[in-house]
C-alpha cells in the first residue's frame, strides 16, 4: 500500500533520512521505534508532504507521492495525527471535527462519520462546544485522534500519541488505538512507549540515525536483545 | 442636543464605510499575516474604475458595485499568487510588506500617469438626496454606506463561522501545518482571503466614489484611518473592526464639528498613539497567544 524506497530527507542542507526502506501493507500495523532525533517524524512528516524527499521515491497504492503538497497527500487518504496534538485552539472541538472532514469525500459523509467517532470518544462527545485550546493535554489527544479520522483515512499515521501524558491517560490512549486497529484501519505509528507498541504492530522498524538497522514482526522484536537493551530497558 | 444627534448620526454612517474598507484590511492581516500598504491603492483604482464606469458606461456607480467586488477579489487573488506567494518562500517575511509599498507607489504612479493628479467627481443620481428622520437628516449615500457596513461585517461574520471555507480560513490562521495536514491548501486559502480583502475595497470604491473626489492620493486618507480603525478594534479581529470603525466615525464626526475640521486627523491619531501605548492588543484583539 505505502513504499519507501531509498527515501533521503532533511531540512535545508542537513539530511536526516539516509535513505531508508519502509513498506506497509493494506490492514497493517506497522511501527518505527527509534531513539530521540532519530528520525521518525521526518519520515512521518516526509510521507505526509511536509518535508520533500531529496531524493528515493515514496508510492501510495502504486502511485508516486512523493512529490505532492500535503493537502493533495490528505485527499489521496494518508492523515497524519501529528506530535504534540496540532489542534486549532481558538475554535470550538466540533469545528476543530469538522475541519478533519475538509477533503470532499470526508465532507459528504461527515455527519455519519462524526457518530462513528464520537462512539469512540463518550468524553469528546461532551466537550464539542468548548474551545479546543481550553481541553486538558489527555483530551487535547483524543480531539486530535478524533478529528484525523474524520478524514476516513486508508492510511493512518500517529506520531506520539501518549508523550507527555499522564500513565492512566496513556493507557486510554491506548485503549482507543487498539480500537482503531480493530476497524481495520491500515496504521503507521510511532511511539515512545514501544513496548506496548510492539505489541499492538504486526511488524516494526527500528530506525537509528536516519537509517533502518532492523525490521522484523511486533514480537520478533520485543525478543531481540538489541531492542530488548536500547529501548525497552531490560 | 439635535446637532449632537446629528453628528453622532453622520459618525456612525462614515463608520460603516470605514468599516467595509478595515474588515479587508484586518482580514488579510489576521489569516495571512500581512500588513496590506496597497490597501488605499486598491480603493483608489477601485475608485477610478467606478469613475469610468459611470462617465463611459453610464451606469449608477451602486450598479457598478457587484462588477467591482469581483474585479478587485480577482486583482487580490493575483497579488497574492504571483506576487505575494513567490515572496513567501524568501529568507525574509518582511519582504511580503516592502512589495506591498512598492505596489502602492506603482498604482500612485499609474493613476498619476492615466488621469493626472486631478480630482474626478463620480457622478451619481440619487446618492445626495436627504432623507428626513425627525430634526435629522441623513444622504441616500450614507445609509447606503452604513447598510453595506453592517451588511459586509454580517456575511463575513456568518461565512468564516459556517462554511467549510471559512472553517478553513480561521484554521490556517490558528495553526497553519495543522491545516495542511486536513488537507487545506493553504496557498489557495491566502489568495481568497486577499481576494475578499480587496472585493471589499471594491465596494467601499463603489460606495465612496459618489461622495468624495477621487485622486492618485484618495486611498491613504480612507486607509490610514483604516488603520487606526484596525488597530483599536484589534489586529485582526473583525468584529473589533466594524466597532472601531464606529468608534472611529463617531470621532471624525464629533471631532470635526467640535474641534476643527482641519484637526480631526490630528485627532484620531492622538488616539491611535494613545491605543499603541495603553492597549497595544486592541479592544478585542487576543493578544500574542492568537497565533
Ligand atoms: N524543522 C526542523 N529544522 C531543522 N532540523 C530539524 C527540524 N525538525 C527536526 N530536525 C532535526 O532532525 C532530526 C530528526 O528529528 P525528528 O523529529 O525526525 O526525530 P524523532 O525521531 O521524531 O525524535 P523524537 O523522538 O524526539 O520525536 C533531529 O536532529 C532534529 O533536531
Ligand atoms: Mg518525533
Amino acid at each position: 500500500m505505502l513504499t519507501l524506497n531509498d527515501v533521503q530527507a532533511g531540512y535545508g542542507r542537513t539530511t536526516i533520512l539516509h535513505g531508508i526502506n519502509v513498506e506497509v501493507q493494506k490492514g497493517e500495523v506497522v511501527t518505527i521505534v527509534g531513539a530521540n532525533g532519530a528520525g521518525k517524524t521526518t519520515t512521518l512528516r516526509s510521507i505526509a508532504g511536509l518535508v520533500r524527499p531529496t531524493s528515493g521515491s515514496i508510492t501510495f497504492e502504486g502511485e508516486p507521492i512523493g512529490k505532492l503538497s500535503p493537502h493533495e497527500v490528505v485527499a489521496r487518504g494518508i492523515t497524519l495525527i501529528p506530535e504534540g496534538r496540532q489542534l486549532f485552539p481558538f475554535m470550538s472541538v466540533r469545528d476543530n471535527l469538522r475541519m478533519g472532514a475538509y477533503t470532499p469525500q470526508a465532507r459528504a459523509r461527515m455527519s455519519a462519520t462524526m457518530d462513528e467517532v464520537m462512539d469512540l470518544f463518550p468524553r469528546v462527545r461532551e466537550k464539542l462546544e468548548q474551545h479546543a485550546g481550553s481541553l486538558s493535554g489527555g483530551e487535547q489527544q483524543m480531539v486530535a485522534i478524533a478529528r484525523g479520522l474524520m478524514a476516513r483515512p486508508k492510511l493512518l499515521m500517529f506520531d506520539e500519541p501518549s508523550l507527555g501524558l499522564a500513565p492512566i491517560i496513556v493507557a486510554q490512549v491506548f485503549d482507543v488505538v487498539e480500537k482503531i486497529v480493530a476497524t481495520g484501519v491500515t496504521v503507521l505509528i510511532v511511539e515512545q512507549n514501544v513496548f506496548r507498541t510492539l505489541n499492538i504492530a504486526d511488524r516494526g522498524y527500528v530506525l537509528e540515525n536516519g537509517e533502518i538497522v532492523m525490521t522484523d514482526s511486533g514480537q520478533a522484536l520485543l525478543r531481540d536483545d538489541h531492542v530488548r537493551r536500547a529501548y525497552l530497558g531490560i | 442636543m439635535d446637532t449632537f444627534l446629528q453628528l453622532v448620526l453622520n459618525g456612525l454612517m462614515l463608520g460603516g464605510l470605514f468599516a467595509i474598507i478595515s474588515v479587508g484590511l484586518t482580514l488579510i492581516f489576521g489569516i495571512i499575516r500581512l500588513v496590506n500598504f496597497a490597501h488605499g491603492e486598491l480603493l483608489m483604482a477601485g475608485m477610478y474604475l467606478t469613475w469610468l464606469g459611470t462617465t463611459k458606461l453610464g451606469l449608477h456607480p451602486y450598479v457598478l458595485a457587484p462588477p467591482l467586488v469581483l474585479v478587485l477579489f480577482v486583482i487580490g487573488v493575483a497579488i497574492q499568487r504571483f506576487i505575494l506567494q513567490p515572496l513567501l518562500e524568501a529568507r525574509d517575511a518582511h519582504v511580503q510588506i516592502f512589495a506591498t509599498v512598492g505596489l502602492s507607489t506603482a498604482l500612485i504612479n499609474l493613476a498619476l500617469l492615466l488621469f493626472g493628479a486631478d480630482l474626478y467627481a463620480t457622478p451619481a443620481a440619487h446618492v445626495r438626496d436627504p432623507i428626513m428622520l425627525g430634526p435629522f437628516r441623513i444622504i441616500v449615500g450614507q445609509l447606503v454606506m452604513f447598510g453595506a457596513g453592517i451588511a459586509v461585517v454580517t456575511g463575513l461574520h456568518v461565512f468564516m463561522e459556517r462554511s467549510f471555507l471559512g472553517r478553513a480560513i480561521r484554521a490556517t490562521a490558528q495553526h497553519r501545518a495543522a491545516a495542511q495536514l486536513m488537507g487545506v491548501d493553504v496557498n489557495r486559502i491566502y489568495m481568497v482571503t486577499f481576494g475578499i480583502g480587496a472585493g471589499c475595497v471594491g465596494l467601499a470604491a463603489a460606495l465612496v466614489a459618489p461622495v468624495y473626489p477621487t485622486s492618485p492620493t484618495v486611498g491613504t486618507y480612507f486607509v490610514l484611518t483604516a488603520f487606526v480603525v484596525v488597530v483599536l478594534g484589534g489586529m485582526g479581529s473583525l468584529h473589533g473592526a466594524f466597532i472601531g470603525a464606529l468608534l472611529i466615525g463617531l470621532v471624525d464626526s464629533l471631532s470635526g464639528f467640535y474641534i476643527a475640521p482641519d484637526l480631526k486627523e490630528v485627532v484620531i491619531f492622538g488616539l491611535f498613539i494613545l491605543i499603541l501605548l495603553l492597549r497595544p492588543t486592541g479592544l478585542f484583539g487576543l493578544g500574542r497567544g492568537s497565533e
